[in-house]
């Protein structure tokens, strides 16, 4: 494999440095690198991170890849400057058995545009009755380490105490999405002011954080490490800071649209803002970045949803739910959070790549930059201004909630174990 | 004008009065032996039903003939759409056919805003009830029986309803008729209250520029109109109320509570009630109660959304006002 020199970036947002990749790993880190036989990328300007991981992605194959495959998925992956993803297991067949979570893990090692870490299902169907199969999906090929009914809460207190238990045999961890589901019947946007007038079915922020305490409440229990699916609510920032402060071993993300984007939206009645959890109000949009920014959120997860046109080219109720956000993460994290001055570079490489990472145990990434470690690397350009066109995307589907929205920066190149997926934004 | 008519809060109050005057004029032909006015002749309009309403669905189309208009009815029961057409293609090809204007009934609220705003049809909407969001032409409808009974029919025109106080008991939670009539009613400066239990008060009621009470007895002195909503019984079920008497109890108006109003007070219903459980028959059936000429108003009403909508060429009445004073 060839050599390539990356000259001039600035290393998590910190000094211009040059970065030497040989082969699969990063060979030096420093100033006035050379190196007669690499490929030279100048990068003045630009900041070199980690190569970004997200722990909540949803490829869809097996079933829908009428909105997205493995392959799409993960190009789109590449493209928004992610080297690994989770990939979420309410799949059709469901991720709950070695034989499904082995065929995704594989797709993704023949896609080459990321790593594909599946996620497996907690229960048999994502019903919520009956323990799936965790113990094989960990012994698989795929070795599943992140278990999640997510799109569904495992909402009965002993089947998701008894999966914190169980999956500590291997030092796995449950990914709850959090919704309690007798209060959220019908609902279709956030409870309050603007669902009141709409006449749309409220989804009250209790029904996220009642379950929430009661998560982290159990975790602290048996012992085991829980983790939040796409926090929403200023009152469940509250939930996890108090757990936190007990000792509780719970981690928790929040997605880059829960950071930027509030239910008055839905006032357009456009589907493509349908999201669960819902768009909240600016109240709860500041807490979450507050959180993110102390480190009571630990990360930053997509949840990337792809959804074909026709699910949401009709009324709200008919709508599905979800955004795709792979190719637009970065962008959305570095305006809320970076030019609002409330994280660093160094903070956006460890709430995107170094915690997510360790939430899922991705080996290689979420690493240092530095010499001898996995060349799993994306550099973006930070004062890049551009609207957002969703034609442009690489993944199938085209539900982007920021369509001719003004984002800051672009992801220039993405490296996988030092093979360039992204080059001057285009896919290699 | 507006294009559409979608919501209750987007008319402003010259809006509403020029609708409510209009459909004076439209009222005076319901008198008249030959009650049709020519002023839509050559105009198709489609109701499109999504969601059974029969007396809704008879009151557009009474009152689009009225007015001359070719009328189609769509109703979505065995039609494309229980085949699992979207709304998009259903009133695109509706529109094909030359459809100048669309009524829309769907049991999704903002349904009609999505077809007015998404590019997928040029027609005036007009919004005929969608989920639990609005209901505009009632609100237009009892808004014009309001004035009439509390300003005056001649009295009224030209008039807003400042100052009337109104109230609104039963299941807000679930009401375009409630949502909508606050809207309105706010616009045209009455004061609103709105009576129920709770439970079928929405969260963010607070935003809505009204005054909400649990207690119907200490409102009924102070009201010049009060509207009861239906309650649907099914509710009982969903724990909102806890039996069918209790509610009425506490929420129902029998004759004994209607003696509690002001002796000018009138009670307005949107229909169709269920006697026994929100009115009794003993109050539905008083002088007080202007339940069928609602149902008589909402014609008129709904020519006149029809009439300034779809901007009809022809004068709308055949008599200048002047001579009938």
């Amino acid at each position: 494999m060839s050599k390539i020199l990356i000259r001039g970036a600035k290393v998590l947002g910190g000094e211009a440095q040059d970065v030497l990749i040989d082969g699969e790993t990063i060979a030096a880190v420093g100033t006035g690198l050379a190196a007669e036989d690499a490929t030279v990328i100048e990068a003045e300007g630009q900041i070199l991170l980690p190569g970004l991981v997200d722990l909540h992605t949803h490829l869809r194959e097996p079933g829908r890849e009428d909105s997205e495959t493995v392959l799409t998925g993960t190009r789109a992956a590449a493209s928004g400057g992610y080297t690994a993803v989770f990939a979420m297991a309410n799949t059709f067949p469901v991720a709950d058995t070695a034989g499904v979570v082995e065929q995704v893990y594989r797709l993704g090692k023949e896609s080459g545009y990321c790593d594909v870490q599946p996620i497996g299902a907690v229960t048999v169907g994502l019903e919520g009755k009956k323990l799936a199969e965790l113990g094989a999906m960990h012994d698989s090929a795929a070795g599943v380490t992140v278990f999640s009914d997510d799109g569904k809460c495992v909402d009965d207190a002993v089947i998701m105490r008894r999966a914190l238990e169980y999956v500590k045999a291997f030092g796995g961890v449950v990914a709850q999405h959090a919704q309690e589901p007798r209060l959220t019947e019908g609902a279709q946007m956030n409870e309050g002011v603007v669902s009141a007038e709409l006449g749309l079915g409220g989804w009250p922020a209790v029904a996220e954080e009642s379950i929430i305490a009661r998560d982290v409440l159990l975790a602290e229990h048996v012992g085991s490490r829980v983790h939040i699916c796409h926090l929403s609510t200023a009152g469940s920032v509250e939930i996890v800071r108090w757990a936190k402060s007990r000792g509780i071993d719970v981690t928790a993300e929040v997605t880059p649209h829960h950071l930027l984007l509030t239910d008055e939206l839905v006032r357009s009645y456009n589907p493509v803002y349908k999201v669960n959890p819902p768009l909240r109000t600016e109240r709860d949009v500041h807490a979450l970045r507050e959180a993110l920014a102390d480190g009571t959120i630990d990360i930053v997860a997509t949840d990337h949803a792809p959804h074909p046109h026709e699910d949401k080219d009709c009324e709200w109720a008919a709508a599905a739910m979800g955004m795709v956000g792979l190719e637009t993460a970065l962008s959305v994290v570095q305006q809320t959070m970076v030019e609002t001055g409330l994280l660093d570079w160094a903070g956006v490489a460890d709430r995107m790549s170094v915690k997510p990472a360790a939430i899922g145990r991705a080996e290689g990434h979420g690493r240092p930059v530095s010499a001898g470690e996995p060349a799993n690397l994306t550099l973006v350009d930070p004062a890049y201004r551009g609207l957002v066109d969703p034609a442009g995307f690489a993944s199938r589907s085209r539900n982007t909630p920021y369509e001719g929205r003004e984002l800051p920066g672009r992801v220039t190149h993405t490296f996988l174990r030092g093979r360039a997926t992204l080059v001057d934004g285009k896919l290699a | 004008m507006m294009r559409h008519l979608i919501s209750a809060a987007d008319l402003t109050r010259d809006d509403a009065v020029l609708i409510l005057d209009t459909a004076e004029e439209m009222a005076r032909v319901a008198d008249r032996p030959i009650k049709k006015l020519p002023a839509l002749r050559g105009r198709t309009i489609c109701n499109l039903f999504f969601e059974d309403s029969t007396r809704t669905r008879i009151s557009f189309e009474a009152a689009e003939k009225r007015l001359s208009a070719d009328v189609i009815n769509f109703a979505a029961k065995g039609s494309s759409v229980s085949k699992g057409e979207s709304l998009k293609d259903t009133a695109q090809t509706l529109e094909a056919m030359g459809v100048d204007a669309v009524v829309i009934r769907h049991s999704a609220s903002g349904a009609p805003y999505r077809l007015a705003t998404s590019g997928w049809i040029d027609a005036p909407v007009i919004n005929a009830g969608d989920g639990t969001h609005q209901h505009p032409t009632q609100a237009l409808l009892d808004a014009f029986t309001m004035r009439r009974r509390l300003v005056g029919r001649d009295a009224g025109l030209g008039q807003d309803l400042a100052g009337k106080r109104i109230t609104l008991v039963g299941d807000v939670l679930h009401s375009r008729v409630a949502r909508s009539n606050v809207d309105l009613l706010h616009t045209l400066g009455a004061e609103v209250t709105l009576v129920a239990p709770p439970t079928l008060i929405p969260v963010g009621v607070e935003a809505w520029p009204c005054e909400i009470s649990y207690d119907l007895d200490s409102v009924l002195p102070k009201s010049d109109a009060v509207m009861m909503l239906r309650v649907q019984r099914e509710r009982m079920n969903a724990a909102f109320f806890p039996t069918e008497r209790e509610y009425s109890r506490r929420y129902g108006l029998d004759g004994h509570r209607m003696a509690k109003m002001p002796e000018h007070a009138v009670v307005m219903h949107p229909g169709p009630m269920v006697r026994g459980m929100e009115i009794t028959a003993e109050v539905a059936d008083s002088d007080r109660c202007t339940v069928v000429e609602q149902v008589a108003n909402g014609v008129s009403i709904r020519m006149a959304v029809l009439y300034l909508l779809l901007g009809g060429n022809e004068p709308a009445a055949a008599h200048p006002r002047t001579e009938e004073n």
